[in-house]
């Protein structure tokens, strides 16, 4: 096994130190298709969840719903909306965004849902109105939880934007599709492995956001 | 695309054996590496349950691993295993099964009360009958919820195997992509849906039937 002269002979390649196919510039291309599913999954499912998850309703619905959404093949959708919509980041996102919102619906809903109820009376008692009850006692309590489903979510985005490539999309995918296609290992090999060490550098950098963004009341309390 | 609809039912009618194929080859590369999954998750857990300082860095690279993408981890297994072998796609996704039932086990084998171990003690249970009456089955519900988590996870992963030329299904989105023709794809779509589905069902039977007091307690899975 001579993967690591494939890896000195990717690495060392001058397409990619600079030009359209260079890492700096697929990288950039991956976390930027990574971030906008990401970013539109949260903007859509994170108050939707919150609201669910602070009036206890319809939470059978959500997990059954997050079964089902779990049960679609990425590769698929992403096929599929290239077909139907034609090539382009948005035929790519909607798939990225079906992966990520149901993970985050569930995480926001379970994590308000889980608020110890004493406190939610207690909130109440002082006068908090029902929007400060959520925003100042029930996010806070969901937030190791939701970081959590946000970690998910990323990886699994980060994961799949990768199968993106296969359509035409750019990222560290290509790198796999590309030399998958034209039999040079040693580019598939150099691909997967940055694309290993992103998704690696996403679950240390939630790690230390988790580690960060708990409030400190709960850090006593929870240890 | 043109005027091609989205689904021909003509192709559908006239392909059923080739799909049949396909989905049983799905069926074996996804769940075949779950049931091997669990059957080293279970003595393993056993181990992480009585060594909890063994459990910690073991999760923590079993985490490690549950992120690592699918595709990568196939293309980096082809040098040793061969390209469009089974082996490429059901090495990652029993690693990926193990990652997620290597920690329900453990939860589940710690859901005991200690005084139901302690009153099994008491009855003059050896450890090994009070693993085998008491401690496994209350892990059941845990170790369904594991299962259908993984049991999922793993037939929709399995289509990306279809990149490095072992997919079941998955072989049905290349097809219809290479040829502009949606109708596989949205084939492939259901199968794989229908096949996560069906999984399920047997899952949740099986929980029935080997833990009928956990039907209305929802564990938490992944």
């Amino acid at each position: 096994m001579n993967w690591f002269s494939w890896l000195s002979t990717f690495f060392s390649a001058p397409d990619r130190q600079h030009g359209p196919d260079s890492i700096v510039h697929r990288v950039g291309e991956h976390l930027l298709l990574s971030g906008e599913a990401l970013g539109l999954a949260v903007l859509l499912a994170v108050p939707l969840g919150l609201l669910l998850g602070y009036t206890g309703r319809a939470a059978g619905l959500v997990t059954a719903l997050t079964g089902a959404a779990r049960a679609l093949p990425t590769l698929g959708l992403v096929t599929l909306a290239v077909l139907v919509a034609g090539v382009g980041d948005s035929a790519v996102l909607v798939p990225l965004v079906a992966l990520a919102a149901p993970v985050l619906l569930v995480a926001a809903c379970e994590g308000v849902r889980s608020t110890d109820p004493d406190l939610r009376d207690a909130a109440r008692g002082i006068g908090l109105t029902h929007p400060q009850v959520l925003r100042q006692v029930c996010v806070p309590w969901a937030l190791p939880a939701l970081l959590a489903g946000l970690r998910t979510a990323a990886v699994q985005v980060i994961a799949t934007a990768t199968v993106a490539a296969y359509v035409g999309l750019g990222g560290l995918g290509r790198y796999v599709v590309d030399g998958l296609a034209t039999r040079d290992f040693p580019q598939t090999f150099g691909g997967a492995l940055l694309v290993v060490l992103l998704a690696v550098a996403t679950q240390l950098l939630f790690a230390l956001l988790n580690r960060f963004a708990l409030p400190a009341g709960l850090r006593r309390s929870r240890g | 695309m043109g005027d091609e609809p989205l689904v021909r039912w003509h192709w559908l009618a006239t392909h059923t054996d080739y799909l049949r194929g396909l989905l049983l080859d799905h069926a074996v590369i996804a769940l075949l590496p779950v049931l091997i999954a669990l059957a080293g998750a279970v003595p393993l857990g056993l181990v992480c349950a009585r060594f909890p300082r063994l459990y910690q860095p073991l999760a923590a690279v079993f985490n490690v691993v549950y992120a690592l993408p699918a595709l990568a981890v196939f293309v980096v297994l082809i040098p040793y295993t061969g390209l469009a072998t089974q082996a490429t796609v059901m090495i990652p996704l029993t690693c990926y099964a193990l990652a997620v039932l290597l920690p329900t086990t453990v939860d589940g084998l710690r859901a005991v009360p200690e005084p139901v171990r302690q009153a099994a003690t008491a009855l003059g249970y050896g450890p090994w009958r009070r693993l085998a009456a008491v401690e496994l089955p209350a892990a059941v519900p845990y170790l369904v919820a594991g299962l259908r988590v993984a049991a999922v996870s793993s037939i929709s992963l399995a289509s990306v195997g279809a990149l490095v030329g072992r997919g079941g299904l998955g072989y049905l989105f290349i097809d219809g992509f290479q040829r502009t023709f949606p109708t596989p794809i949205i084939a492939g779509i259901v199968l794989t849906a229908a096949l996560a589905l069906a999984t399920d069902a047997v899952l949740l039977l099986a929980r029935r039937v080997l833990a009928p007091w956990a039907r209305r307690e929802a564990v938490a899975g992944r």
